[in-house]
């Protein structure tokens, strides 16, 4: 008992791969990510980042919020959370989703998975727990947060695949994208993967329990070295997110549970995840405000990817329209090496993402030596997907 | 006899900060203080050789920080300690900790209930979301709602445009929020019994109501809308106990060229003709001004030391109605050593933070109805602090100076006034209950001083020992604090206005109703003063 209580000796914890990632760590370079001590960076950022795009990066993902649901109503609960509809999710598949509060306004996005057992685990950057029990009332399911007791592994890039096969999972070869299977580690271990990833390129998730964490990144490192695997920390991730365009819940958008101003809550149509709102599969949480929004064609926001002149990135900057007018802001931004763009992604007010998008300007404070060179720099809307190979939806996967 | 321009009653640091603000408009202004020290409520004082003592209020959080810049008060000393940690000790040997790092925090309270550990972070966005609508109102004049004054109609406006700019659903919650009982509040959010002691105690602490009682949630809000260099709802000590901001508003008021005379209190205040023309002291002295502020509770100022003939007969009644019941205690203790609590790990960061042993809201309750009979508590509520754990000024090296707020207290022991002997069995109560969390603790006492309700209005001059100067309860706030028709500072005597803990937006440590009254007095002067805008709320 008193054991469990000594955590503020170590207020962040460790993840069951940090005995490895620590003694690769050679920067001593690390984050705090939902209470987990996380690596920043191992080595060379540029290094991480090239690995991932050309080879293979191996990311410890452990600290990912994970929800286990169960029991008899589980798909009619998850359809009734969320905006999609879950009774199309068959088991052996993950889909993209999202799931918003009583007025439409968007709790956190992430990927729910039906394991082949039936039971679903949804994965998010979030804590949710109240919320998940609250909207369990007058179901007949089990929440129950599993973040502690899995273990998982991001392994992405062109050589993912290789790796996989070369490590004793060649049977991956026939997932496809969002599938997921469960494959043997070792004499007695089990591992689950899956064909999805942060990075819109081929990749796959690894699942397993923390016991048998160590071991599966030895083996993963151990044959992948041969493709060049390496570790790769959450700077390199987070490049390659932004090439695909993805958003991150309180980066992007603030959640609806933790806004404190009232105007800074965002709907599904706000981001653009307007596309899974499924309104004829029955009520679900936000149907009604949603269905008004869309009526009234009552949305402000639009987030969407900017494509900037020149080659400064532009962190946080502002957005104009005619250099004047403030019309949005940027929320991550990225010198983009693989696509050789100066991309964005960005919040803009509507309808300066489309019929008004004409004159858009970003405001740069570019600093150089201590000094700012105060820019103003053409802007245009571009689709968000910005990095969007075809050997990510191959399948079989390429093996380089 | 002397003249001034004005003339405070009482150096409390409200008095204090008026003070400071008249003296920087050029007003000659004198302080009369009745104790042989200023501070009131917030004060440092030595009762037993080497240690000095915060004698009644012993945290800081919410003096505004708009007033210690334009004051200047670090300048003239004034330092504030964050300080970190926290626990409530548990019947059987457990404990729940606090923590300043939210993870760890997250942890904890995981320990009790993960869904708890979530709510957490919602119920902290929720009260922080009824902050931001409080705080903008706390440096400003509560309008009178029945006058068409271009002033009141504009600030009548602001109040309304800040309600309405809020969604439908948030006026709802706001409004419910404002005057249910902390017990419901929390049971929305967490199912922990101890997890919902630690969190009801700020809305019981200085009130005469209990855990259940409605109205109480909105007193959590009062000790939640300060901060700590922007930190909103972070408590600090002030480095040499509470009696360094008072030090430092007399300091400053000082260069500012005011004068102090301690000593001798206010026996009248001089009224002729609806007019006040300055003070009559106990010891003989007069002296006389145009501007009587009085720092004094609106009970004492207007039933002790004005004569009733002089005022109308509905304020009268008014001020007879204010609820100024006492509810608290507070032991300070000199200590021998660090104490031990055994169930506390020994390099715990929850000994620097404040520790209680009620560890339901059911004992809260409880400890509340024997006050109601007429009794203090028989198994109180303490907020222990050890403050020396942080500050190295107030005792030698290895020695502590311990500070225990008690609840509940009541004003008379079943009707009738306090005896010593009442006194100090409400003082062994209070050992006790800590011996029996640390064993041995007793033994380490050098000297304790014991301080009911009776004591507390003694000294201070707090009516009944409420250490608001009025009870904060809905009905006693904004436009009718201290009473309807007079929340702007201003009495039915003319010349005569109050600066106290009495009046908007009330009691604390904050200097808020000080600082307001100087504004509304300089703005009857049309004297331009010396003060910025309060802070934005971003
Ligand atoms: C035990 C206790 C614990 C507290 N704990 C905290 C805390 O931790 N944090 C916090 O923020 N707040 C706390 N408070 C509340 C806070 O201390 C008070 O609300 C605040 O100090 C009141 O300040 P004031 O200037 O309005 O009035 P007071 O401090 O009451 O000042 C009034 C002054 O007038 C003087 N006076 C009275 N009669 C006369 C007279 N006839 N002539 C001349 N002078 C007179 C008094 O001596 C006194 O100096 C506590 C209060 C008490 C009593």
């Amino acid at each position: 008992m008193k054991n469990a209580q000594l955590h503020f000796r170590q207020p962040l914890q460790t993840t069951p791969f940090h005995a490895h990632t620590s003694a690769a760590n050679k920067l001593n370079a690390w984050a705090p990510w939902a209470g987990y001590t996380t690596a920043l960076n191992f080595g060379d950022e540029t290094m991480e980042y090239t690995a991932l795009r050309n080879q293979a990066g191996l990311y410890d993902l452990s600290p990912m919020v994970k929800y286990e649901i169960s029991g008899p109503d589980a798909v009619r609960y998850l359809s009734r959370l969320t905006l999609r509809d879950v009774a199309k999710l068959a088991p052996g598949h993950v889909h993209y989703t999202a799931w918003c509060d009583d007025e439409g306004k968007l709790i956190d996005d992430g990927t729910l998975f039906h394991l082949p057992d039936g039971r679903f685990r949804l994965c998010c950057q979030e804590r949710h727990l109240p919320w998940l029990m609250d909207s369990a009332i007058g179901f007949d399911v089990r929440v129950r947060d599993e973040s502690e007791a899995v273990a998982a592994l991001s392994l992405q890039g062109p050589c993912a695949y290789a790796v996989l096969a070369r490590a004793g999972f060649a049977d991956a070869k026939s997932l496809k994208p969002f599938q997921l299977a469960e494959y043997r580690l070792g004499k007695s271990g089990k591992v689950m993967i899956s064909r999805t990833g942060f990075t819109a390129d081929l990749g796959y998730e690894l699942w397993t329990s923390p016991d048998k964490a160590l071991e599966l990144w030895d083996v993963l490192m151990e044959k992948g070295a041969l493709h060049g695997l390496r570790p790769i920390g959450t700077t390199a991730l987070n490049m390659a997110r932004i090439e695909a365009g993805f958003m991150i819940a309180n980066m992007d958008f603030v959640s609806a549970t933790t806004a404190l101003r009232p105007d800074r809550t965002r709907s599904p149509f706000d981001m653009a995840l307007d596309w899974m709102i499924d309104f004829n599969k029955g009520p679900f949480n936000g149907r009604a405000a949603l269905k008004r929004e869309r009526e009234a064609a009552s949305t402000q926001w639009a987030f969407v990817g900017l494509d900037i002149d020149g080659n400064v990135e532009a962190e946080h900057a502002l957005v104009y329209d005619n250099k004047k007018h403030e019309v949005g802001h940027i929320t991550a931004a990225l010198w983009s090496p693989t696509t050789k763009r100066n991309i964005a992604l960005a919040m803009l007010r509507r309808p300066y993402h489309a019929e008004k998008s004409g004159n858009l300007w970003v405001e740069i404070y570019a600093l150089r030596e201590l000094e700012y060179h105060k820019l103003m720099v053409k802007a245009a809307v571009v689709p968000r997907q910005f990095f969007n190979p075809a050997r990510r939806r191959a399948t079989p996967p390429g093996m380089m | 006899m002397s003249r001034y321009d004005a003339i405070v009653a009482g150096g409390g640091h409200n008095g204090l900060v008026t003070a400071c603000y008249l003296a920087r408009a050029g007003l000659k202004t004198l302080v009369v203080e009745k104790n042989d020290w200023v501070g009131g409520a917030a004060v440092s004082r030595s009762l037993h050789p080497g240690f000095t003592y915060s004698n009644c209020s012993y945290v800081s959080s919410l003096l505004r920080p708009e007033i210690m810049r334009e004051l200047e008060l670090p300048k003239h000393g004034l330092q504030i300690l964050p300080y970190e940690g926290g626990a409530v000790f548990m019947k059987g040997g457990g404990y729940l900790a606090m923590y300043r790092d939210h993870e760890a925090n997250r942890r904890e309270f995981a320990r009790f209930s993960p869904r708890d550990a979530e709510s957490y972070d919602r119920y902290s966005r929720d009260v922080l979301r009824h902050c931001r609508f409080i705080r903008p109102l706390l440096l400003r004049t509560p309008p009178d709602p029945t006058s068409f004054r271009p002033r009141d109609l504009s600030e009548l406006a602001f109040l309304g445009r800040k309600l309405f700019a809020m969604p439908e659903k948030d006026i709802y919650a706001m409004i419910r929020f404002w005057t249910m009982s902390i017990s419901d509040f929390l049971d929305e959010y967490f199912e922990t019994p101890v997890i919902k002691a630690y969190l009801a105690v700020s809305a019981i602490i200085g009130t005469a109501l209990g855990p259940m009682s409605p109205g109480s949630a909105y007193v959590l809000l009062h000790h939640y809308m300060g901060d700590v260099d922007g930190n909103i709802g972070a408590w600090g000590f002030a480095r040499g106990g509470m009696g360094s901001i008072t030090q430092a508003l007399m300091a400053s008021f000082k260069a500012a060229g005011g004068e102090v005379r301690t000593g001798s209190g206010i026996e009248k205040i001089l009224v002729r003709n609806g007019r006040t023309t300055g003070v009559a002291l106990a010891n003989g002295d007069e002296f006389t001004a145009p501007l009587v502020i009085s720092n004094m509770d609106v009970k004492r100022t207007f039933l002790k030391h004005v004569e009733e003939r002089d005022l109308p007969p509905a304020f009268v009644k008014s001020v007879k109605r204010f609820k100024i019941r006492g509810s608290s205690g507070k032991v300070n203790i000199a200590l021998d050593a660090l104490p031990r609590f055994p169930a506390l790990p020994d390099d715990s960061p929850c000994i620097r933070g404040d520790m209680h042993f009620t560890d339901s809201i059911e004992r809260l309750e409880l400890a509340y109805d024997d006050w109601k009979a007429g009794h203090f508590s028989r198994d109180p509520f303490l907020d222990m602090m050890i403050p020396t754990t942080t500050d190295p000024t107030m005792t030698p090296p290895g020695k502590h100076f311990m500070s225990c707020f008690v609840q509940y207290a009541p004003p008379k022991i079943e009707g009738r006034d306090w005896t010593d002997a009442d006194r100090d069995a409400f003082g062994q109560t209070v050992l006790n209950q800590i011996e029996e969390y640390s064993p041995g603790f007793k033994k380490l006492v050098l000297h304790a001083e014991v301080r009911t309700p009776r004591e507390l209005e003694a000294e201070v001059g707090l009516t009944e020992g409420n250490i608001f100067q009025g009870e904060l309860t809905f009905d006693q706030l904004l436009f009718n604090r201290p009473v309807p028709g007079y929340a702007q500072y201003r009495s039915p005597i003319e010349g005569l206005w109050m600066c106290g803990s009495s009046t908007h937006p009330g009691g604390g440590v904050m200097g808020a109703p000080g600082r307001n009254a100087a504004a509304e007095i300089l703005r009857s002067l049309k004297k331009p003063a010396a003060m910025g805008e309060a802070y934005a709320v971003l």
